[in-house]
């Protein structure tokens, strides 16, 4: 017996049993849909994730004052040093493969223009700023170079600050206040959206020591630093913990490697794709199952048809090779259809939420549809084997 | 070409056993036609289902073309009934999903007969049943007759040594049933041996011999009373 002919044979079975063919490609083809819908979203929370820690920059070290540990009470009395603009200089003259340093200072203070005024958050920082933590421009320019310590009146806006204090006019040159302090804008910053509760087209950019004297305060919240080079990530942090040691007298500070991060969040998200997987797994074996009873029924239905074929010389090899191809075929197809259906699914999200990338992994398509393919087999051997077993003479006794 | 001997065939209901053949001993040659005559229940089908090897013997020898059945294995069973036999059902039993060209097809695909041969086989068999219109019907779209010829092409397209026919007429009307029997006749007068399972009178009486069978036994038509032609 020739394959092509025993697909054609197949067909013809199942175009002659057009409702039961159609009701059991539909449930696979359902099961298949949301194996590619719901790993697709997984994929796309992990991919947006690890996007947006990806844009803040990458073999990024962060220093944070304070120490987290769960060990209980800091050492000496629990005092903390503050993280200076000191510490900042240390760690540019004494660490060994950094590339830049850039301290960041918090506040919160009213932005006035004209009759305009806005509470942001107000930044402060140095030029390095701008690579750690790839800033974008719109127009103008970035924070200039030059001695931290020595202050300055300029100030970026973040694109959505600068179009709420200036609408349409252009900020470039204009003079805003901050609190009772005057700033010149030289710059704002191309859009770039939310990122880590961290709102780069809401807030206003100001040079470091400006920034501490207006909040007047002595410790920054953030020291971001940015080594050369994935591989001298973990050199370069134990001798950063070494420097703050030596320099504070005690560990005082916490380092975090941005990039194991990233890495954890990736691999939890990864975890939260397989367990969606998984679960959508469960749709394609209740599908299985109803192939499987689709084509016990078929067997039952078609005793005569069985009784007759053996008749007529068909052998056991080909009746169970009959009923399973036709077996597959239904999830072959119901596959195929909800893989279509699937894609078609995230295409029509990815169009209504084109932030958030959903893409359906390779990985899961592949599966998929060896799995459609496979849940064919494994639930059409019982029936074929119910096809074989069937005596030819009481199938035949039969009308 | 045919030769049972002490040929029983018992089934088990219940607790008890029924002996649907006790201690057959028949013989067929090539060519014949015969009729297997008897009452409801005396072993007729269970006698056609052993000689077309859809069934096996309980005890006793059944031998065809010499070989003995019982050492057969199942696949090569399944090629005897392929290119040796031909049977034709009281219902027919066509697939109503496949016209009368794709029905006669059908033991040609078993037997991995060539897509454009097994078209062209097919159709020869259905023209020599007279059919020569009726390729692209349905069973539905036929009448009984006309199924009857199907079922007959279909049986005869691998050109078997052997036609079983299981009450071929007992769904036909009188001219529906005396046209099929004509036609099988005229396969039996090139060769073929036929054998028919009926309950007519008058279809037994056109066979060349008749077997009578009762409560599983020949009571009369078997080798050893056989009359002399």
């Amino acid at each position: 017996m020739r394959v092509l002919d025993l697909i054609r044979f197949a067909i013809g079975a199942l175009v002659g049993h057009r409702l039961r063919t159609v009701l059991s490609v539909a449930g696979v083809s359902v099961g298949i849909a949301a194996v590619i819908a719901l790993t697709a979203l997984g994929e796309g929370a992990r991919r947006y994730v690890t996007g947006e820690f990806e844009a803040l920059g990458a073999n990024i070290l962060i220093v944070i004052p304070g120490r987290v540990e769960t060990t209980g009470a800091m050492p000496f009395g629990g005092v903390t040093h503050d993280l200076t603009l000191e510490d900042v200089r240390a760690m540019r003259g004494r660490l060994r493969n950094v590339l830049r340093v850039a301290p960041l200072a918090m506040g919160t203070e009213t932005v006035r223009f004209g009759g305009l005024s806005r509470s942001l958050p107000v930044v402060g920082t140095t030029s390095d700023f701008r690579e750690v933590r790839r800033v974008t421009m719109g127009s103008g320019s970035f924070l200039p170079e030059g001695d931290m310590d020595q202050g300055g009146n300029q100030v970026v806006l973040g694109t959505k600050a600068a179009e709420e204090l200036f609408g349409s006019g252009n900020p470039l040159g204009q003079a805003v206040r901050i609190g009772e302090w005057r700033f010149r804008v030289i710059g704002v910053m191309a859009p770039r959206g939310r990122g880590l509760g961290f709102d780069f087209d809401d807030l206003v950019i100001i040079p470091v020591k400006t920034n501490l004297a207006m909040f007047n305060k002595t410790t920054l919240f953030r020291v971001f630093v940015e080594v050369d080079g994935a591989d001298a990530m973990r050199a370069a942090e134990h001798e950063l913990e070494g420097l703050m040691e030596e320099r504070h007298r005690v560990k005082d500070v916490t380092v975090i490697a941005q990039d194991s991060v990233v890495q954890s969040f990736s691999s939890i998200l990864g975890a939260m794709t397989l367990a969606l997987a998984g679960i959508a797994s469960v749709s394609l074996a209740v599908a299985g199952i109803g192939i499987m009873n689709v084509m016990l029924v078929s067997v039952s239905e078609r005793r005569t048809e069985i009784g007759l074929l053996r008749a007529l010389g068909a052998g056991k090899r080909q009746i169970l090779i009959v009923f399973l191809v036709e077996a597959v075929m239904l999830s072959g197809i119901g596959g195929l259809l909800g893989l279509g259906i699937g894609l078609a699914a995230v295409a029509a999200f990815v169009e209504i939420y084109p932030a958030f990338p959903a893409v359906p992994p390779l990985w899961a398509i592949v599966t998929a549809t060896v799995m459609s393919l496979g849940v064919g087999a494994v639930f059409g051997v019982l029936p074929a084997r119910d096809a074989v077993r069937l005596d030819p003479v009481q199938a035949l006794a039969r009308r | 070409m045919i030769e049972l001997i002490n040929l029983c065939r018992t089934y088990r209901m219940g607790s008890e056993d029924v002996h649907a053949l006790n201690e057959v001993t028949l013989q067929i040659d090539q060519g014949e036609h015969i009729a297997v005559v008897g009452p409801s229940g005396s072993g007729k089908s269970t006698l056609l289902n052993i000689l077309g090897c859809l069934d096996r013997p309980t005890s006793g020898s059944y031998r065809f073309s010499g070989r003995e059945v019982a050492d057969i294995g199942e696949v090569e069973l399944s090629l005897l009934r392929q290119r040796w036999i031909g049977f034709v059902f009281q219902f027919f039993h066509l697939l109503p999903r496949l016209d009368a060209v794709g029905n006669v097809e059908v033991p040609m695909i078993f037997s991995g007969v060539g897509r454009e041969e097994r078209r062209q086989r097919a159709q020869r068999a259905l023209e020599s049943v007279g059919l020569k219109h009726r390729f692209k019907h349905r069973p539905e779209e036929l009448s009984g007759g006309e199924r009857q010829r199907v079922a007959i092409a279909r049986s005869v397209v691998m050109s078997p040594r052997l036609l079983l026919a299981d009450e071929p007429t007992g769904n036909l009307d009188r001219h529906s049933a005396e046209e099929i029997m004509e036609l099988i006749e005229r396969m039996n007068a090139e060769g073929l041996t036929l054998i028919v399972v009926t309950h007519d009178p008058t279809v037994a009486k056109r066979a060349g011999r008749i077997i009578r069978l009762e409560d599983g036994r020949v009571a009369e038509g078997g080798a050893d009373v056989r009359p002399q032609i």
